[in-house]
């Protein structure tokens, strides 16, 4: 079980809602994933509606909503937006993205970190994304982060965990939930993030623009899983093979 | 520093030269470049790149559901005036078409608003002509103001202002500005743009840097496709808007390519420009810049946009009236041009529901202009 806040999750796999053919595939292949955490864009959904499609579509009892603040370009941008959020969707919860580069989707360490700090005094549970930068993680697990976001490659990109190294440091120096977050393009990723300590991981484009959603979404499903009990199993250790003569050190079985 | 200084170092027909010096070698090279250069853009509009077109349409059609999704975004132009100081020759607002003018009211503008929102619409884009004696800053003002409370995204379409005047804009709710350059040809501007303030060839061609340095969220670009050779002006475009990604990277993207229509006693095209052409414009664009937004008007046939929805393009208008008060206040009064695909936003949002795709009515917040 993964504890955020005051929230249990049985599911270590988190989701995205924008990119699908309709939100009746997003509603199916959101089931099929098992996820408990969608996030949705404030832009897309209409807050003044109760109709609004895409958040009839999310209404299960085990799906929770994580608004983000993707539009937003500054930390006082995200603030307001985030008030409006809660008070609309009803939430407290909130993925803090704040990307002022609209083209690769860059994260700003600077204004995420001063949004964070004032919206963990407003009562806010905060899930920044980020750079997979440890000691941005550092300052916003200190700031009042209920969790990290880093980034395993360029959001939408696809390309997998290229920024591993640095995912390692700072899953073994966090006190919060590190949830990897952007680039996860395949399951095979998504249980790499896993086998590695990660404790969830949010896929969207990977499963919204797959020829079969609903089953991509059930193969990341079983890759999360997977990817989990490897981890807790301990995976045994890459040994280097024995070599037959030890120059070096043989001097030490001497005399 | 502007683009102009860039502009400056090229010349028209050595880029057309260029262009048209490009063989198949070279179009396979770009196709399989993983990081794409102008000289690849030249190669994807060339004539040889049209035997490459199903492969060129595949790889489109990829990079934009990569970073688009299965999506389609809904948008309508409101015409708020059609009184203009300039002429034109392609345009059904020049001056010298003796037709009576019409500027919409507080109270027009809200009866067309009404009708439009019946419709579903979220995304509205302001159009007007050129008189700055009556349709200026103070006016654009009041509008937003009247608008801003039933849209999530205000773009507009008017004259070129100043950065000054964009920056009292912006805050009102403006989210995004189109500026056509028209055509990149200096010489053939000035013919076709004989008197007024958009003679002015180099102003017109800075607006995309005043926007920039006002912050916008998003701008668009584009010409008019039918002045000149298009696969030189495309060029032109493509250089413009690599130019202003690397100086504005905060701001968004798009373009569309109007293609020359008549209007009542208008100017027939220089340059004809073929379907098959137009799909081969909107993959060469796609394949060189995977973020741009591309969007496709009711200019064109309900056919050929039919086809277009799974091609590369993010936006489409649909129901649109040329002419201020057009849908409620006044339907018969002078329109820029004729529309072409004539069908209702719901018949619209039905065929591309039909083509695998959601129609995505809004994607962005009036909280988000701030």
């Amino acid at each position: 079980m993964l504890t955020i806040a005051d929230k249990t999750f049985n599911s270590r796999l988190f989701t995205g809602t924008g990119k699908f053919s309709s939100s009746q595939v997003m509603e199916k292949a959101l089931i099929a994933s098992g996820s408990e955490l969608v996030t949705v864009a404030l832009r897309r959904v209409d807050m003044r509606s109760s109709q609004d499609d895409i958040l009839t579509h999310l209404n299960h009892p085990g799906i929770h909503l994580l608004p983000n603040t993707s539009g937003v370009r500054t930390a006082k941008e995200a603030v307001f937006a985030a008030q409006l959020a809660r008070e609309a969707l009803e939430t407290n919860w909130l993925k803090l993205e704040i990307h002022p580069d609209p083209k690769y989707l860059m994260p700003d360490a600077i204004e995420t970190l001063l949004a964070t700090e004032e919206l963990a005094k407003l009562g806010f549970v905060i899930l920044p994304y980020v750079h997979a930068d440890p000691v941005l993680c550092k300052r916003l697990e200190a700031a009042g982060a209920a969790a990290v976001m880093p980034l395993g490659s360029p959001i939408g990109s696809n390309k997998g965990l290229k920024t591993i190294d640095f995912l390692e440091i700072i899953i073994d120096q966090s006190n919060i939930p590190v949830i990897i977050d952007a680039g996860i393009g395949a399951p095979t990723d998504a249980a790499k993030a896993m086998e590695i300590g990660a404790d969830a991981v949010l896929v969207n484009t990977a499963i919204a623009v797959a020829g079969d959603p609903v089953a991509m979404a059930s193969a990341f499903r079983m890759a999360v899983e997977a990817g989990r009990i490897a981890f807790e199993a301990k995976l045994g250790n890459q040994v280097n093979r024995a070599v037959a003569s030890s120059p070096l050190t043989a001097f030490l079985d001497e005399l | 520093m502007s683009f102009k200084t860039e502009f400056d170092q090229y010349n028209w027909d050595e880029v057309r030269a260029g262009i048209y010096a490009k063989t198949s070698s070279d179009v396979e090279k770009a196709l399989n470049a993983s990081k794409r250069t102008l000289e690849d853009f030249k190669a994807l509009v060339s004539p040889p790149a049209a035997a490459y077109l199903e492969p060129m349409a595949r790889l489109s059609q990829k990079l934009t559901q990569k970073r688009f999704g299965k999506t389609i975004q809904m948008y309508i132009p409101l015409y708020l005036s059609n009184e203009c100081t300039n002429i034109c020759t392609y345009c059904g607002f020049s001056l010298d078409n003796k037709m009576r003018r019409r500027t919409l009211t507080n109270e027009e503008i809200l009866r067309e608003i009404a009708v439009i929102k019946k419709m579903g619409y979220e995304h509205i884009l302001l159009v007007t002509g050129e008189a700055n004696q009556t349709v200026h800053v103070p006016y654009f003002k009041k509008v937003l103001e009247l608008i801003r409370p039933h849209f999530a995204m205000i773009s507009m379409e008017v004259q070129p202002l100043d950065t000054e005047e964009y920056q009292e804009l912006i805050p009102m709710g403006l989210n995004s500005v189109l500026v056509y350059q028209e055509t990149y040809h200096r010489e053939d501007y000035k013919k076709h743009h004989p008197k007024g303030k958009k003679s002015n060839f180099n102003y017109r061609l800075d607006t995309p840097d005043r926007l920039g340095k006002a912050g916008i969220h998003k701008m668009g670009l584009g010409v008019l496709i039918g002045l000149e050779d298009w696969r030189t002006d495309s060029f032109f475009t493509a250089l413009h808007l690599d130019y202003l990604e690397r100086t504005y990277w905060q701001t968004r993207y798009s373009l569309s390519f109007p293609r020359l229509r008549p209007f009542s006693g208008g100017l027939e095209p220089k340059v004809e420009m073929k379907d098959k052409e137009l799909v081969q414009l909107i993959c060469a664009y796609r394949i060189m810049n995977e973020e741009l937004e591309i969007s496709l008007s009711t200019r064109e046939s309900e056919r050929f946009r039919n086809h277009c929805i799974p091609l590369g393009i993010t936006s489409i208008s649909a129901g649109s009236k040329t002419n201020p008060g057009g849908y409620s206040v006044e339907p018969g009064s002078l329109e820029q041009f004729e529309i072409s695909d004539e069908r209702t936003p719901g018949e619209i949002a039905e065929m591309i529901r039909s083509k695998g795709y959601e129609v995505v009515w809004k994607d962005w917040d009036a909280i988000l202009n701030m």
